[in-house]
């Protein structure tokens, strides 16, 4: 039943992208992108990755969408019909995914226990948890105890774009203003 | 018999094969699109497809969300699970600052066609 729900949703999530990669209009485009978002959030769940879903759900399909649908405002909604011909994409991306599909032949069966990473590092998190920090949920411990600086590099990434798109965006109003004061 | 270990490996490995397909779709909309938000919409595809790579490995089937209580006694792996929360949020914000050059590109050239762009150039 597990596997079948997860057969399920990954073959949605493939037929979205299809959808993705036709659709000329913008807005659809971002539309399918939320729903391609949601998705994953339900497939994630599927896998046991609660606090994944959720952060996906509420940032992938939420802020994700909101800052695509702002950008859209501010530019145009339609996409030029393609000037060059599609060869040279569909080969590179065949070729990569064949590569990869070589890369990923060894790797464990989905949902085995022996794995290395499953036996050795996951299963150390899982017992040391609640007598080292008392937090029964995991994820959270590893998040904010084990790999604190990871949190940390984090927020100075967020902090930098932060940064970045404010001095980009900064000068629009500026320039707007002027523009009036020319017409005028 | 034989058969039959083929279709489990087959089928064993959706997640990866998925994986690989959302990363050659990504892939496909980055190089083959010249519009600049398509190719950002094609970057998180690309981003996303690896969450699936990474937790993917770390479900046990029969296990349960990695939140230790009496009533259970398999979970799943947390630690991709911690790594992936991260990459969500850096993922954000790289679109965030792809779209915030995308609005300023579109104000200094009046277009988000990258051949359009270009052509606008002094360079070609």
């Amino acid at each position: 039943m597990e596997f079948l729900i997860n057969l399920v949703l990954l073959l949605f999530l493939s037929a979205v992208t299809v959808a993705i990669i036709g659709v000329r209009n913008l807005f659809a485009v971002v539309v399918l992108g939320g729903a391609y978002s949601f998705l994953m959030a339900t497939l994630l769940i599927a896998m046991d990755a609660v606090d994944v879903g959720m952060t996906e759900a509420a940032v992938g399909a939420g802020v994700s969408t909101v800052l695509l649908l702002s950008a859209l405002h501010l530019t145009k909604t339609d996409e030029a019909p393609a000037r060059h011909s599609n060869v040279l994409p569909i080969a590179l991306s065949v070729l990569t995914g064949l590569v990869l599909v070589y890369g990923t032949w060894d790797l464990p069966r989905y949902g085995d226990s022996d794995t290395p990473m499953n036996t050795h590092v996951g299963a150390e998190y899982l017992e040391r948890s609640i007598p080292e920090t008392t937090v029964p949920n995991v994820v959270t411990s590893v998040l904010a105890s084990y790999r604190g600086y990871d949190t940390l590099g984090e927020t100075a990434v967020i902090f930098t774009a932060g940064i970045g798109v404010l001095m980009l965006l900064k000068g629009r109003r500026r320039r707007e203003d002027e523009k009036e004061e020319d017409r005028s | 018999m034989e058969g039959l270990n083929e279709l489990a490996f087959v089928l064993g490995g959706v997640n990866h094969w998925i994986t690989v397909f959302l990363i050659m779709a990504g892939l496909y909309i980055i190089v083959s699109r010249s519009n600049m938000i398509k190719k950002l919409v094609g970057l998180s595809i690309f981003q996303t497809s690896v969450y699936l790579l990474y937790v993917s490995p770390g479900k046990i089937i029969g296990g349960t969300a990695p939140i230790i209580s009496d009533d259970f006694a398999v979970y799943s792996n947390p630690l991709p699970h911690v790594l992936i929360l991260t990459a969500i949020v850096v993922g954000v914000a790289t679109l965030a600052l792809g779209l915030a050059l995308v609005v300023r590109i579109n104000e200094a050239y009046g277009s988000i066609e990258e051949d359009e762009v270009y052509s606008d150039g002094d360079w070609n």
